[in-house]
């Protein structure tokens, strides 16, 4: 092959550049850039072009690019894709890691909000992290096409590096099986904190990842840990629950994805969804049985905020602590769904006040007016407060304030 | 003609089109000094006694106003990118042979390019108003043969009654007149609800002629041009094409970084205490503007407040403030959408306003500084607060003033704006032209944080310790750069091909010809 297309050019792609690299046998190197930005920028992408086909050893070439505003970090990947695809080269590029980018997560961090990015869309990158999700999943599978692949991952990996999340989780989903582990050769030593494993059926699939992530981990001298976040998406899967919950210490959270659940049950996907109520709940219980965090599936209907916001209060019911978002406007909401309302923080207050009461008192029974209160409905209770204080809708000394009232 | 630095350090040409003119002096610091303008005295003796004024098509009505050489014709805008009367203006004037018009729109849409054709056979030598898309690539590639001359809203009618320009012929399109020359924006197949920006056109020229496809019985009322003014009334099948006149209904912006800076200009409103029971709002028709109207609105609702009124540009979302009780009054000069112009014909408190009332610097005061909160967009803002609305940082020509200029004599005005479109910084060290000065401009809101001008302690104090990401401009400037990359400069000929005029007249800066 001598000549590549590699990076989105089109009337609604923006932030993104089309390279062509063909290589010739003589005559240097010769660019030609159309841009949106030419006047300000022309000088500084075509100066960069020449560096980076230098670094690869590149002396004669023929480098066509549409450009719509792509940021350096995108124009240095799709370059190097293009090299890469014609050279077969093992070299790399990789750029600063910028030192905001170096932040830690932990395990029991909330995943309320995850929001999906597709792997190959750079211009939905810069901006992800002010809509303050929880997580960004910067995505390999399906929102990359099959021969895009490659080209997404050398893009994800400049994004892991430049790009600021402003605190978000730093989440990647990889692909299935072997291109999976690649994914996570190229990917895991720029500080990845979380790898979602798509349609995950069995404790080995978890130990397999896990496995080479921490290979990856000390071959490169790190040693935080990078969570894991299975996710069931076939009837094996849901069968396989617990195992998977269970496969490695590194599991954090367990997500049920639905769109290919109900496929792989040959139904359809309805809103009630009746059809998934029993992968739902046993998905929940496992992940409670195993400690981690049950994470329910995306809603898809980006327009409806109303039944998001319902769908996140019956997930929430059911015992689900996050979901899945494919629109950064649907973070707001989920998040105002998985919080306590005010009516269940007042409640929750009321019950910690009494319980306290009676503790001091010396009584036995806890009651709260006429009825009484059993422990099961204190320690609910105190989650609720210890939620609602890690969130910042409570000080941390609510109670010396309650008390200060009376 | 030479080069002056004028009191903003702008260098601009001290003649324009063979006129003198003043360079810019400071924010209210021109003080003008004469008679406003008049045309001719007419009498009714050279009218017909019965007052049917009706001529049989416009290149008559334009053959007995005396079309000549070197004629200046003006428009009005409120037929939006659905305007069929104006350019036929030319292409009749082109057919006798006239040449070197002056073109004086209060602004020009897309559907006003073929106009290029005129400017190129010399019909045409110039345009003063707005120029936007391939025309202001036409100006900026200095393919036209005079000066291009932007001004404000207001500015234009401070030039018109100041006798700056002077209107030969007025062609006023309206989408109902009577045969007298009275004429309303409502009703007929065209309506733009109403026809305010015709006012100095029609008190002014020298000559008048109503251009209607909706013909009505006297009197035509409530009228907004009025008859006595009139020299000729044309009817014709279709003034303008009613989808593009206005829009069904406009659209908030689905861009989710957009609303996410909405969010921030409306917490920020009501963080500093700027909205409040009572207070007087502008906000403009674009996508994030609209989703800060829909956002306030809720407040609104929450806190129980009315705005005493607010100024249009209206749209939906105003007229939903409005019957729900939440604003007192619409004063309009312009309807956007079909819910304005439902609610201009059956709502008593939603007024027709014209800029020639609100905006005009040399007047009795103006409706301005009367607002409390005025939300404005920009394509630069610098790092003394200075705007930029008529070039992008490529050095094109591209919009309009608009009522920009005018609007920056707010109590307060917030600029909310995204750090940089695509890879192209809004936030820079010195905007590549000067419409406005820092010292006008309040609050910059972005995605990336809130910079408020050092100037506005109060507001400062207002809103520290509030939660609110506020940052320096320079800090602004600095992420901008850090995440694009420093952008380089446009690089410009010698050649001025058009001059920015402030409110007063006196012109703030010059754009020149791009090098290509």
């Amino acid at each position: 092959m001598k000549q590549v297309i590699t990076g989105n050019t089109g009337p609604r792609i923006r932030s993104d550049i089309e390279v062509m690299l063909e290589l010739t046998e003589t005559g240097g190197i010769e660019l030609n850039l159309k841009s949106k930005v030419k006047t300000m920028y022309g000088k500084a992408i075509e100066r960069q072009c020449r560096d980076l086909l230098h670094y690869f050893g590149i002396e004669n070439a023929r480098l066509s690019m549409n450009d719509s505003g792509a940021l350096p970090f995108v124009i240095a990947a799709r370059i190097e894709a293009a090299v890469k695809a014609l050279t077969g080269t093992e070299k790399c590029f990789i750029p600063e890691m910028a030192a905001e980018n170096l932040y830690a997560s932990s395990r029991d961090r909330f995943r309320f909000s995850r929001l999906y990015l597709p792997g190959n869309s750079p211009g939905m990158f810069l901006n992800a992290g002010l809509h303050s999700p929880d997580g960004v999943i910067l995505d390999l599978e399906d929102s990359v096409a099959p021969e895009r692949k490659d080209e997404a991952r050398i893009l994800v990996r400049n994004a892991l590096r430049v790009v600021n999340f402003y605190g978000a989780e730093r989440m990647i989903r990889i692909n299935q099986g072997e291109r999976g582990l690649d994914d996570l050769e190229m990917l895991i030593p720029h500080n990845v904190h979380l790898v979602l494993i798509p349609k995950c059926e069995d404790a080995e699939t978890v130990r397999k990842v896990d496995n080479r992530i921490r290979e990856i981990k000390a071959r490169e001298g790190q040693n935080e840990m990078v969570f894991l976040m299975p996710i069931i998406e076939s009837a094996a899967g849901v069968e396989h629950a617990m195992e998977i919950a269970t496969a490695a210490k590194s599991v954090v959270a367990m997500a049920i994805g639905l769109e290919d659940y109900t496929a792989d049950l040959g139904v359809q996907r309805t809103k009630e969804g009746k059809e998934s109520l029993y992968a739902r709940n046993r998905l929940v219980v496992a992940s409670k049985a195993a400690g981690i965090q049950p994470i329910d599936s995306v809603f898809s209907d980006v327009g409806d905020m109303e039944g998001l916001l319902n769908n996140v209060l019956s997930a929430k019911a059911m015992g689900f602590e996050g979901m899945g978002c494919i629109h950064p406007r649907q973070i707001a909401v989920i998040r105002e769904g998985f919080s306590p309302s005010p009516q269940e923080l007042e409640k929750a207050k009321k019950i910690v006040i009494a319980y306290r009461d009676a503790l001091e008192k010396g009584l036995g029974v806890v009651a709260l007016g006429t009825k009484m209160i059993d422990p099961p409905v204190v320690a609910r209770a105190e989650k609720t407060i210890t939620l609602a204080v890690r969130l910042g809708l409570l000080p941390e000394n609510w109670i010396d304030l309650e008390e200060s009232k009376n | 003609m030479k080069l002056v630095e004028n009191a903003a350090g702008r260098l601009v040409p001290d003649e324009i089109n063979g006129k003198e003119a003043i360079p810019f002096m400071g924010v209210g610091k021109y003080r003008p000094s004469g008679r406003k303008y008049g045309p001719s005295i007419p009498t009714c003796i050279d009218y017909p006694e019965d007052n049917n004024k009706v001529v049989g098509s416009l290149k008559e009505a334009l053959v007995r106003c005396g079309l000549k050489d070197g004629m200046t014709v003006s428009t009005h805008h409120h037929l939006r990118d659905g305007d069929l009367v104006s350019n036929q203006i030319f292409a009749i004037a082109s057919e006798l042979g006239v040449k070197d018009l002056v073109w004086l729109p209060s602004a020009s849409f897309p559907c006003n390019d073929p106009v290029i054709q005129y400017l190129e056979d010399g019909t045409v030598n110039r345009i003063e108003g707005s120029m936007n898309g391939p025309l202001g690539m036409f100006v900026s590639e200095g393919r036209m043969k005079g000066m291009a001359v932007l001004r404000s809203h207001g500015g234009r009618v401070q030039a018109i009654q100041d006798g700056d320009v002077k209107i030969d012929i007025a062609v006023l399109a309206a989408p109902a007149a009577d045969s007298f020359g009275n004429a309303r924006g409502t009703g007929g197949p065209s309506p733009t609800g109403v026809i305010g920006y015709a006012k100095p056109d029609y008190l002014y020229a020298e000559k008048v002629i109503v251009v209607t496809d909706n013909l009505v019985n006297l009197p035509c009322f409530p009228m907004e041009i009025e008859g006595n003014y009139v020299d000729y009334v044309v009817v014709t099948d279709k003034i303008g094409i009613p989808e593009k006149i206005v829009s069904g209904t406009t659209q908030i912006t689905k861009s989710p970084d957009r609303l996410l800076i909405a969010e921030l200009t409306t917490s920020f409103l009501e963080k500093s205490g700027l909205l409040r029971d009572g207070a007087t709002m502008q906000a403009g028709a674009g996508g994030t503007s609209l989703a800060i109207a829909v956002y306030v609105h809720q407040l609104l609702k929450k806190k129980g407040w009315k705005l005493s009124f607010g100024f249009g540009g209206s749209t939906k979302y105003m007229v939903d403030m409005l019957e729900e009780g939440h604003m007192g009054y619409i004063l309009d000069a312009q309807a956007f959408d079909l819910d304005s112009v439902a609610s201009i014909e059956k709502n008593l408190n939603h007024i027709a306003y014209p800029v020639f009332n609100a905006y005009n610097y040399h007047s009795k005061g103006n409706l301005t500084t009367m607002m409390d909160i005025m939300i404005l967009g920009a394509t630069e803002i610098d790092t003394g607060f200075n705007g930029n609305v008529v070039t992008h940082s490529d050095g094109l020509l591209l919009h309009g003033i608009g009522g920009w200029q005018n609007c920056l004599h707010a109590r307060n005005v917030i600029v909310p704006v995204p750090l940089f479109r695509d890879r192209i910084p809004v936030i820079v060290d010195r905007v590549t032209t000067l419409c406005g000065p820092g010292e006008l401009i309040d609050v910059i809101i972005t995605e990336r944080g809130i910079a408020i001008n050092p100037r506005r302690q109060d507001l400062i104090d207002a809103v520290r310790g509030k939660g609110l990401p506020l940052v320096t401009i320079e800090e602004l400037k600095d992420i901008a750069e850090k995440i694009c990359g420093k952008p380089e400069k446009a690089d410009f000929d010698d050649r001025v091909v058009a001059a920015i005029k402030w409110v007063d007249g006196t012109v703030i800066d010059a754009v020149r010809k791009v090098k290509r």
